[in-house]
């Protein structure tokens, strides 16, 4: 079948798509975006993690079917620009805090991680989270290198810069 | 394998009745994970996201009809004050990933014994919908399981939504598992208070073939409570009383040797978390009685 989807931004199709095939499939080997990682297939670590409709979810778990006339943003998608040509220059905020952190050891976690720690952030809005909820909102994505605690690092960090450069002025 | 799209109740309905073997998909959180470890292929998969009756919830009288779409993560934010019982087990389904996308009607469907839908489910008395082209049955929830895996549902039904009285007391629901997070119940348990006839409800998870109450339970301690608040605010939780309880609720189930955990510590958790939650929820119960004068 035919799937119809919306990848970062762009109106794509993929075609001779199995019908129990998952988005993460499509993603991968039909839509030539490799960020997105397959290691469990069963939802456990997260490192398919990507937005559907804007929500954080497991890509091996949504049948591709379920994904026609949706919106999925992947890691590739944080990134503003063409990153590669851009450099570093082009990586997204949460992106960039992992690095400085040193948050990333083999990185096959790493783009799960991205996307939920952007999730987190986000909704954050400029607060910086405390341990329990940064624990809890990155508890399906597992790590095997850095024992999380860069991660965690890396989390708060974003979310202290995304704070600084929209701090909001205090209202009267 | 087809994929079937439904693009409302009443196509649904259709597809289903005719194709009866096409497989429902909602979350995808357990059909998915079948299919890509190739433990079953169904011959077809009905996608009922597309579905928008299902994804919402309402307030009928003094029951909540929870929409089959309904996500985890939305009874949680928005369910949690009316259903807290079952916001606390949604609390610990999973991952984040997995609770916005995984469905209490999902779970019901799978119908696991280890489900942390279900004992709270039985503890409040809910009522599940399911629907055919033949009409609407409402099954009461302790008659929906029928074995392991297994529910009431017949094979052209599909369930629109699952009706939980709202609370009118206090719940508990309480969960062993190796880590807070990700975790299949070892066992779990579910309380809920029921002051305005007396009663008490209980549910058993991953302790029998299916989700169960415990009936016995459940009769001893509404005769034994002293639910009167009285000048003094009611009277302490009897331990003696608690114990008793504890040991029914051990009793009720019929545990088994697993990779999760052994017959003999399922009934002894089991014992524990029925004594713990029903202190929890004497404790709320007489706070509650004690703000109200
Ligand atoms: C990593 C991971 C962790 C998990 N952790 C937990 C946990 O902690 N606790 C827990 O209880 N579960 C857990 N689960 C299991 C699963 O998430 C739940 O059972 C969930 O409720 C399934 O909902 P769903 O919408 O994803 O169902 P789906 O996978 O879409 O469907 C599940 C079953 O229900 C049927 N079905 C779906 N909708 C309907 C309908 N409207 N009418 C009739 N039948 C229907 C399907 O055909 C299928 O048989 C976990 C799963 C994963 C992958
Ligand atoms: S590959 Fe999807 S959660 Fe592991
Ligand atoms: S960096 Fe290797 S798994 Fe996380």
């Amino acid at each position: 079948m035919r799937v119809n989807v919306t990848v970062n931004g762009r109106k794509t199709a993929a075609d001779d798509v199995w019908e129990g095939e998952s988005l993460l499939y499509v993603l991968r080997e039909r839509l030539g975006l490799p960020g997105a990682k397959n290691a469990c297939e069963q939802g456990e670590c997260g490192s398919c993690t990507v937005y559907l409709d804007g929500t954080p979810v497991c890509a091996c778990l949504v049948a591709a079917g379920q994904a026609e006339g949706r919106e999925v943003v992947t890691v590739e998608g944080l990134a503003s620009g063409d990153a590669q040509a851009a450099g570093e220059g082009g990586l997204h905020d949460v992106q960039r805090a992992f690095l400085a952190a040193g948050a990333v050891q083999c990185g096959f976690c790493t783009p799960g991680l991205i996307v939920q720690a952007h999730a987190l952030v986000e909704r954050a809005a400029g607060r910086v989270p405390d341990d329990a909820e940064i624990r809890e909102a990155l508890a399906g994505n597992l790590c095997r290198c850095t024992g999380y605690e860069k991660i965690l690092d890396a989390v708060r960090l974003a979310a202290a810069q995304r704070a600084t450069p929209t701090a909001p002025t205090p209202s009267p | 394998m087809d994929f079937l799209r439904a693009r409302t109740w009443a196509e649904a309905l259709e597809l289903k009745a005719e194709r009866p073997e096409a497989t429902p998909i909602q979350g995808g959180t357990d059909v998915m994970v079948e299919i890509n470890l190739d433990r079953g292929r169904p011959a077809a998969l009905l996608d009922l996201n597309t579905v928008g009756e299902l994804a919402g919830w309402s307030r009928e009288g003094e029951w909540i009809r929870v929409g089959a779409g309904v996500t985890y993560a939305r009874l949680i934010d928005e369910l949690g004050e009316v259903l807290p019982g079952l916001a606390q087990a949604s609390r610990t389904v999973g991952s984040p990933q997995i609770r916005n996308r995984g469905t209490l009607a999902g779970n019901l469907g799978a119908a696991s014994p280890a489900g942390d839908g279900h004992p709270p489910l039985l503890a409040s008395g809910a009522v599940v919908e399911a629907e055919s082209v033949r009409g609407v049955r409402l099954i009461p929830i302790a008659r929906f399981y029928t074995g392991v895996k297994r529910n009431a549902l017949a094979p052209d039904e599909l369930i629109r939504a699952v009706r939980v009285p709202t609370a009118a007391g206090p719940q508990y629901f309480s969960k062993v598992g190796t880590r807070n997070a990700m975790v299949i119940a070892v066992c779990s348990f579910a309380i809920a208070l029921h002051p305005e006839n007396r009663r008490v409800g209980t549910g058993i998870g991953s302790a029998a073939p299916t989700p169960l109450r415990a009936v016995a339970a459940e009769a001893f301690l509404a005769g034994e409570l002293d639910w009167t608040l009285g000048r003094a605010g009611g009277s302490a939780l009897d331990p003696e009383v608690a114990a008793r309880f504890a040991e029914l609720v051990a009793g009720a189930a019929a545990p088994i040797d697993d990779v999760r955990g052994r017959a003999a510590y399922r009934s002894h958790a089991l014992a524990v978390m029925a004594r713990r939650t029903l202190g929890w929820a004497w404790h709320d119960y007489l706070r509650a009685g004690r703000g109200a004068r």
